[in-house]
């Protein structure tokens, strides 16, 4: 055990996918000559080569296409994006050729890419440099969708991310690269994708959480456990596919739900778990399931706007009081 | 922390209850599961337990006087508790017993609880800062939370005994806990003093039966025949019954022991019993989708009351002697005079015997009570010339009047019961063999 960054974990996830199997190679902006604008891919043109390290021209959808193709021809690229915002550009490569494609060829071909990069907020970066996406790319077929927490599952989600054979969509935070946390040396490390972790145990309340939410849902925790409130925080870890059995089973045994999110509240992902929720533990459910969402609007600019528009401690303790009858 | 005690549901059909008697006064300790009050409903009067502990602070709605469902008729809380914010809440209580003028129409009902509880915004008490209230309050409608709603279903809670804590009255999962967590109350002692020891009544409960699917005949025959008489369409069947032997046998079983006090009435709901149960096909009521036939004999005994009838029911009178029939009866129609009778005790019959012998009425045709099969019209026993082996004779006589639902009892198959019936009944005896 090691403590590091999770832009160290993604590092070595990186590095160690690199060496380990030669079709493995990264491509994006800045990624090589720069060391990665957030400095993910430091040190690995030197070790890799231009061959397997490659800038591209600010073209995500030219580039991206490239990728696609490369992994029909059986490479394994790993397309990073400098922020998930400029994805959107390349939506019809991700959504019409990734997603489709081993559906549309009958299984001839298989796409095994990852699309990776920073998503959500950062710091004052505005309204088209803030935004959570993954409920977009959750809702297509034929795509994964990865957002880690700690440099643990930052290290094991994406060396099996880059192992899959289907397209994933890996997406890291900003504020959070710099978030330490133990990951196990062995080079073989992995974590399954598809199975959510039990971040904290509780008995009380479920909080549902993912990426940036995770360390803010555990110190709620902390603060709602000195208010003899037993918080359980569960971590879905894999957006797509949900491993909804693992919320559930929390939920029956608090029977309470918040699910914390820093997107939009409209058609989030959040809004997917409180259905399936609904659908699958109805008469579990003591209390409606609380959302705590990031505000529905624009990110605001300034400073104390932003602060308010993204879910902090008080608000999950808040929403948690709620759905416990205490307030 | 004060609680409030609201008018509680205590028949299936009661929309409002009066206070016969408070057994407690303000200033009284009170212990959860003690009877607090009687109250008249509309089948009985019932006893209301306490459901918390403390002192009763204050009664909202004095005897004699109704109150609807749910609202507040009282308040327990500790001996100096501020209380005032919970009886602001409940509606004034009328001014007490005004003389009223026969012609007066009835004073309205007070506006219902929810409109004054939601115009006094009350800083909130209690331990966890929220006020309880009837989760029934805001509209009538009980709002419940799933797991809640499923706890008590299978502990067998009847939620609307609740009061919600959750928002807006919302019954949830700690409010379940605490009822299942209650100790039981103690059963109410007996609220009908009785002269005789105390009996013990085999199977208060309704006896089992066996479900069989209506055939498609069966089916047409109810539908047509409803479309004809009624939603029940009865046929009626008369036969004169010589009642000497049975009379005999009354005097001759009372002369034994005059404490037995056996009536002709007590005779011919043995006959009834033991006729059904060699006539299943008439021990049975139409459900729609499929016929029940009962295993026991339950007979309904119509007893009038003060404003109208109920019908106590002797629970498989077919294995029961004649004595335990006679005293039973007679504690049970006691009872149901004074309306103590409890809920299980006049519902489920079989069949029922209606019997206005004792206003001289020759012959009558009763109602049948659904969802039972038939009812039987008893009418008075007197002396009527008759002839036999072609003599004119002095015979006690009795006409007999049967009401059947078509829809389960054809002609042939009521008339074949009371066949056996008269049998029986005119030669009692069979009733040993």
């Amino acid at each position: 055990m090691s403590t590091i960054t999770i832009r160290e974990a993604l590092n070595q996830a990186l590095r160690e996918e690199l060496a380990r199997d030669e079709t493995v190679f990264l491509m994006g902006e800045e990624v090589a000559e720069y060391d990665g604008a957030y400095k993910v891919t430091k040190g690995l043109l030197k070790e890799f080569g231009g061959k397997r390290v490659i800038d591209t021209p600010i073209t995500e959808l030219g580039f991206s296409g490239l990728g696609v193709g490369a992994a029909m021809v059986g490479l394994r690229p790993v397309v990073e994006f400098m922020t998930f915002n400029f994805s959107i550009l390349a939506t019809d490569q991700i959504i019409n050729s990734a997603a489709k494609m081993l559906y549309m060829s009958g299984g001839q071909f298989n796409i095994p890419i990852v699309f990776r990069g920073p998503g959500g907020s950062a710091f004052q970066v505005s309204s088209q440099h803030s935004q959570a996406l993954e409920s977009w790319y959750a809702y297509f077929p034929g795509l994964k969708v990865v957002m880690p927490s700690t440099a643990a599952d930052a290290k094991g989600l994406l060396k099996s991310s880059i192992r899959d054979d289907d397209p994933v969509i890996f997406i890291e935070q900003e504020r959070m690269y710099g978030n330490k946390g133990e990951v196990p040396d062995d080079p073989d490390f992995t974590i399954p994708l598809g199975v959510a972790d039990v971040k904290r145990e509780g008995t009380d309340v479920t909080i549902v959480a993912r990426s940036l939410m995770v360390p803010v849902a555990l110190k709620a925790a902390e603060m709602l456990e000195q208010q003899k409130v037993s918080c359980e925080v569960v971590d879905p870890r894999t957006i797509r596919p949900l491993d909804i059995d693992t919320i559930i089973e929390s939920v029956k045994k608090t029977n309470r739900v918040v699910v914390a999110e820093e997107s939009h509240p409209v058609c989030s992902v959040g809004a997917e778990i409180a259905t399936q929720i609904m659908e699958r533990a109805f008469d579990y459910l003591d209390a409606p399931v609380k959302r705590v969402s990031g505000a529905d609007v624009p990110m605001p600019y300034a400073k104390n706007l932003e602060q308010l528009a993204i879910p902090d401690v008080n608000r999950i303790v808040a929403a948690v009081r709620e759905v416990a009858y205490l307030d | 922390m004060a609680t409030k005690v609201i008018m509680p549901k205590l028949s299936p059909t009661m929309e409002e209850g009066q206070i016969s008697r408070w057994l407690k006064k303000e200033g009284d300790k009170v212990s959860m599961g003690e009877p607090l009050a009687e109250i008249d409903t509309d089948k009985a009067t019932m006893e209301m337990q306490a459901l918390a502990n403390g002192v009763l602070r204050k009664i909202l709605i004095n005897e004699g006087q109704s109150a609807p469902l749910g609202q507040t008729i009282a308040v327990i809380g500790e001996p100096n508790e501020d209380i005032a914010a919970l009886v602001s809440e409940a509606p004034a209580a009328p001014a007490k017993e005004e003389p009223k003028k026969l012609e007066e129409p009835a004073a309205p009902p007070p506006p219902p609880q929810a409109k004054a509880a939601a115009a006094s915004a009350q800083p909130a008490s209690g331990v966890d800062g929220r006020q309880p209230q009837a989760a029934t309050a805001d509209s009538g409608r009980l709002i419940v939370s799933p797991l809640a709603a499923r706890m008590a279903a299978e502990a067998g809670i009847d939620l609307r005994s609740l009061q919600g804590s959750g928002p807006g009255g919302r019954i949830i999962k700690k409010d379940i806990e605490a009822a299942i967590s209650q100790p039981k109350a103690a059963p109410a002692p007996a609220a009908f003093p009785r002269a005789v020891e105390p009996r013990q009544f085999p199977q208060a409960a309704a006896s089992g039966y066996r479900d069989e699917p209506a055939t498609e005949i069966r089916k047409v025959i109810a539908k047509r025949l409803v479309t004809s008489l009624g939603p029940v369409p009865h046929f009626f069947l008369t036969t004169e019954i010589e009642m000497d032997r049975a009379a005999e046998m009354r005097k001759g079983i009372n002369a034994l022991d005059p404490d037995l006090k056996i009536s002709i009435n007590d005779i011919i709901i043995k006959v009834v019993a033991a006729a059904l149960i060699q006539h299943p096909e008439v021990n049975a009521s139409f459900q729609e989708k499929f016929i029940r036939y009962y295993e026991h004999a339950d007979v309904g005994v119509a007893v009038a009351i003060q404003d109208g009838l109920i019908t106590p029911v002797v629970r498989s009178a077919d294995q029961k002697s004649l004595s335990e029939i006679a005293a039973e009866v007679r504690e049970l129609a006691e009872r149901a005079r004074s309306r103590k009778l409890k809920p299980e005790e006049y519902t489920g019959a079989s069949f029922s015997i209606s019997n206005l012998g004792m206003f001289g009425i020759d012959e009558f045709t009763a109602v049948i009570n659904p969802p039972e099969g038939a009812i039987l019209a008893v009418g008075a026993m007197s002396p009527k010339p008759v002839v036999r082996d072609n003599e004119i004779v002095i015979r006690q006589i009795m006409r007999v009047t049967m009401s059947c639902d078509h829809r389960v009892i054809d002609g042939a198959t009521g008339a074949r019961f009371l066949q056996t019936f008269k049998k029986i009944l005119e030669n009692p005896l069979y009733l040993v063999v």
